[in-house]
């Protein structure tokens, strides 16, 4: 019972639920949890993302893209068009999966730095789409979205929100390490290492990262929508590329193929900016030296660097006691 | 051929010629290290911006333009030095992201060395159009067609003629092969960090006085150039070319001929288009894995 509870799946999970449950205790003021809200969105988003990047070795520089598509569907048909929030929800979802799933298919024939033009490419297509079509998106300006109410109810103020995002928080992390353990999970670490020695044990590889890109885009999408009903207004700017790297980089410094560690990641990069703040006109300079120094010296990523000193010094007291023994 | 279809020909070349430089730039620096570079749209600031502050502190063109050209060319050399090298064997992840984050650093630099305003740069031979078959052509336009040849002319000499360029070109082929026919592939890597940025830097300065510079202006101009890059096939010097001009051609055609709304997104369409059907660009290496 206990080395079940100790295993990283069970074990993560309930740490991660008991967090969630405590932080509360330290969030003093609704501006902590305006924070907390952010971490959470973007740590859903970068949990479909690690398992697109860590754990089936592509890469996507436009998920921002998916995001904001997700966040201006929900925005549009809620509000310009009055649909019930969640079929709005619904709908736009279904709607991204389907232009993933379109868009993977041909896209992820591609490797390495063509796979990264392609998805910059889908991704600033997006952002594009939303910019121009003024009528519908409101253009740069963006546009005011409705609260998401389920039924009667209306989801508002941040301590509401907190438990929501907490939960479907949650729901990711485990969806994610489900798959990763299931038949599919190991498919797409197998072909990771290697493409052709995974088609050769029998894997349909082009299946396997069109259905983790799917997904990852769909993590994105419902992201997207929570955070413009969240907020009451979307700009497009959740759209652009610059998004889209913070993503990926949230996913490389926590670590990749943690899905925790996309966690941490996001929590450690969304509160980052907060804090760069002080540095008012240097901020933009700092952040870029922040995202240099950690992938210099941290290429794997903070939470496998971490895991990988504990384990080193729990062997070193190991073979201390052998000496002594 | 229309004097309007001729005309935007014309443009179409200018602003080709310019995603030519910096899509070279993008293939050098992949041939000797595999690292895709997104600074490269910072160098073509940093030209284009440091022309501009030079020239505003008395400098004639002359002595102006070399010497930005040169400080670009440090700040390659810098980047290679302090963040590609230390990361030696990292992911390709983690490279793009080093370097994004050198962009991002050096978009911010700009902002506190210079301003967050736009500057237009004199051009180098007075603003009176010329007319060629029906249709107009200003005289930076030549400078920057003409300069962008004979670069490319002397690249094509630098890599078949002389031995540090025959030595680049043996790196890219096979790195080991190279170091071990004693070829310094840590110095060849280190110099084409600083060939790159000199290329995004005249690239930066030969279109200012057309489209006007600022701080940010390398994000699209690297974006752009990395698209012409892989339209062209990665890593060869005549698709970067190819792909650059063909780029500026289709985008002021179709911002012309269909909608100017849509006019930055035309590179990105052309470019996923073609990737749909030729997974390694035009001119690219067709390769297979192995195991």
């Amino acid at each position: 019972m206990l080395a079940r509870l100790a295993s990283p799946r069970t074990g993560g999970l309930l740490a991660l639920a008991a967090a969630i449950a405590l932080l509360p205790l330290v969030l003093s003021n609704k501006y902590f949890y305006d924070i907390a809200i952010l971490v959470g969105l973007n740590a859903i988003v970068c949990v479909g993302l690690n398992l697109l990047i860590g754990y089936a070795g592509q890469i996507s520089l436009g998920h921002a893209g998916f995001f904001g598509a997700g966040a201006y569907g929900s925005a549009i048909l809620a509000s310009r068009y009055g649909w019930p929030p969640l079929a709005a929800m619904l709908a736009t979802t279904l709607a991204v999966a389907a232009l993933a799933y379109l868009v993977g298919r041909p896209i992820l024939r591609l490797r390495g730095h063509y796979l990264a033009m392609a998805t910059l490419g889908l991704g600033i297509i997006i952002f594009m789409v939303i910019t121009t079509e003024d009528k519908f998106t409101g253009g740069p300006d963006g546009i005011a979205v409705v609260p998401l109410s389920i039924g009667g109810f209306v989801l508002q103020g941040e301590r509401v929100w907190y438990w929501v995002v907490g939960a479907l928080l949650l729901l990711a992390v485990w969806l994610a390490l489900n798959l990763i353990e299931s038949p599919a999970g190991r498919a797409l670490r197998a072909l990771h290492s290697s493409e052709v020695g995974a088609e050769v044990v029998g894997i349909n590889a082009a299946e396997h990262k069109v259905m983790v890109f799917v997904i990852s885009a769909v993590f994105a999408s419902v992201a997207g929508s929570l955070a413009a009903h969240y907020s009451g207004f979307i700009t497009p700017g959740k759209a652009a590329f610059l998004h889209s790297i913070e993503l990926v980089t949230m996913v490389v410094f926590g670590g990749m193929a943690s899905t925790f560690g996309a966690v941490v990641g996001a929590a450690v990069l969304t509160t980052l900016p907060q804090l760069l703040a002080v540095f008012e006109d240097y901020e933009m300079m700092v952040f870029g030296a922040v995202m240099m120094g950690t992938m210099i010296f941290l290429p794997r990523g903070v939470v496998p660097s971490v895991a990988r000193l504990f384990r080193a010094r729990r062997n070193a007291a190991a073979d201390d006691e052998e000496r002594k023994g | 051929m229309s004097a309007q279809f001729m005309q935007y020909l014309l443009t179409g070349l200018t602003v080709g010629a310019i995603y030519a430089l910096v899509a070279l730039g993008f293939s050098i620096i992949f041939n000797a290290s595999h690292v895709i570079n997104f600074a490269q749209g910072e160098f073509v600031m940093i030209g284009g911006m440091a022309t501009v502050s030079l020239t505003a502190a008395g400098l004639p063109y002359l002595l102006a333009i070399p010497l930005a050209i040169a400080a670009a060319a440090l700040v390659g050399l810098a980047l290679e030095k302090f963040a590609v090298e230390p990361a030696r064997g990292a992911s390709v992840v983690t490279l793009i992201i080093i370097t994004i984050g050198a962009s991002i650093f050096l978009r911010g630099l700009a902002m506190v060395v210079w301003d967050k305003r736009f500057h237009a740069l004199k051009p180098f031979t007075g603003d009176t159009p010329i007319a060629i078959a029906g249709a107009t052509i200003l005289p930076q336009s030549l400078w920057v067609l003409g300069v962008t040849l004979a670069i490319v002319l002397a690249l094509s000499w630098f890599f078949g003629r002389t031995l540090l360029g025959k030595a680049m070109l043996a790196t890219s082929h096979n790195r080991l092969a190279a170091q071990l026919v004693g070829i310094n592939v840590r110095l060849v890597l280190f110099l084409s960090f600083g060939l790159s940025a000199a290329l995004g830097a005249v690239a930066g300065i030969l279109i200012a006085p057309i489209t006007t510079t600022s701080y940010d202006v390398g994000v699209m101009l690297g974006l752009k150039g990395f698209a012409a890059a892989i339209l062209g096939g990665l890593g060869s010097g005549v698709g970067a070319v190819v792909g650059g001009l063909a780029l500026g051609i289709a985008e002021t055609m179709s911002a012309g001929y269909l909608s100017s709304a849509y006019k930055d997104a035309i590179a990105f369409v052309i470019i996923l288009a073609v990737l749909f059907f030729m997974p390694s660009g035009l001119f690219g290496k067709r390769g297979s894995e192995r195991v």
